[in-house]
């Protein structure tokens, strides 16, 4: 996990964000705890309400779920549900600023799909 | 703890150290409190700490005034940033009294602390560096667990690690024993992400209270041409612009904008960022 925050995003949803990838990339799995509010509120040296918000907020997605005073576990679609709220966002994350630079410093989207295509066969 | 100025003020001679404070502050958060210098925090929280009295205007905790009250100011560790401990005590000796002044006081977590930041007990504090002494000062304001613990630039001479180490600790020992840390400081930048709440004085006046959370959400800057960037701020409460190249960046505070066109960026300030806009008075030549 990294430990640096950005500042253009609140920091209960880098939190949020950063455990969501740890699921997707399988480095924690179903029913796996994940570290509590004052753990992490430690770790990146935050307010543990902070912390406590990024967890509240994958609770309320249902990709994590509490256990009273055992902790909080990944449930059974976590992946699933944090994979469909990826590709939700990803025109507008990744697709949306590719287009503005390109337009701007003038690359064709034929050059864009020709670099793609590249980028795939190179095993990208 | 629940904490209540209402129209604190005191006054030396003609000048105002706080005018008609009012501030209301409860539960059990760390809470940053900032200010220019000279803007009035350490007044407040000398007075918050029963060292003297107002001029004018009451302040209350859980509805008794500290002032020349025991039984309150017992429950009240104020660490200052410096002098906090007479010359001819020795570390051990001031520890020893601490222990008898706070009623929870926990004496293993002053041991362990002493250990971490490297203090010899029999040294005297007049021998002590900057550093080590204000680390003397974060052991007694952690170990003395009072319901309430002021820091009031708790590190003056305290390099970065043990900066670091004493962020650590203060969540620990939040986490070990959650009460109301209120925490002074100009390195904002530094402590701004274990602030739960934040206060701004200026010039005597609170200016702002806002959870920290409410507060990124109060501001927005926006980037973009000036053209695109000159109506949007029209009639807005802009805290800071700045233009450079035909780009123009602007800080509003406290506006709400239903939609922002597609060329022009939002993004949020720090909070030392935005302390800085909010406070900084331009200079006159």
């Amino acid at each position: 996990m990294s430990s640096r925050f950005r500042d253009d995003q609140p920091i209960f949803q880098q939190i949020a964000e950063m455990i969501e990838s740890n699921i997707i990339e399988g480095s924690i799995n179903i029913n796996d705890r994940i570290p509590s509010t004052n753990e992490l509120a430690k770790h990146y040296q935050i307010n543990p309400a902070t912390a406590a918000k990024g967890i509240n907020l994958l609770v309320d997605e249902g990709v994590i779920y509490k256990k009273r005073g055992v902790g909080m576990f990944v449930t059974e679609n976590a992946r699933d549900v944090v994979i469909k709220k990826r590709k939700d966002i990803f025109y507008e994350q990744y697709i949306s600023p590719l287009l503005n630079e390109a337009n701007r410093i003038e690359i064709s989207t034929q050059q864009i799909m020709n670099w793609i295509k590249e980028g795939k066969e190179n095993g990208n | 703890m629940e904490i209540k100025a209402e129209k604190l003020t005191k006054q030396y001679g003609k000048d105002f150290a706080l005018n008609n404070f009012d501030l209301q502050l409860s539960g059990n958060k760390i809470i940053g409190l900032l200010g220019k210098n000279g803007a009035g925090k350490t007044t407040f929280m000398r007075m918050l700490s029963g060292h003297f009295l107002q001029s004018g205007g009451t302040i209350k905790i859980d509805d008794q005034s500290p002032f020349n009250n025991y039984p309150v100011t017992k429950n009240i560790c104020f660490i200052q940033e410096s002098n906090n401990f007479h010359e001819k005590f020795r570390v051990h000796e001031v520890l020893d009294i601490a222990s008898i002044y706070y009623p929870n006081w926990d004496k293993n977590q002053a041991k362990e602390l002493t250990k971490i930041f490297k203090l010899k007990e029999k040294q005297k504090v007049k021998a002590l560096s900057k550093g080590m002494s204000s680390a003397l000062g974060i052991i007694i304001g952690l170990s003395s667990n009072a319901p309430l613990t002021i820091f009031d630039e708790p590190y003056i001479g305290l390099d970065a690690s043990f900066r670091s180490t004493f962020y650590d600790l203060l969540l620990e020992s939040y986490e070990n024993n959650p009460r109301m840390f209120i925490l002074s400081t100009h390195l904002i930048d530094e402590v701004s992400k274990l602030f739960e709440e934040v206060v701004i004085l200026h010039e005597g006046n609170k200016m702002l209270h806002e959870s920290s959370e409410h507060l990124a959400e109060k501001h927005m800057i926006l980037t973009g041409k000036k053209e695109s960037i000159d109506p949007l701020m029209e009639g807005k409460n802009v805290i800071h612009e700045k233009s450079i190249l035909g780009q123009k960046s602007v800080v509003l505070f406290d506006e709400v904008m239903e939609s922002v066109p597609s060329d022009v960026e939002v993004s949020k300030a720090t909070l030392q960022d935005l302390f800085v806009y909010l406070t900084k008075e331009e200079v006159k030549r």
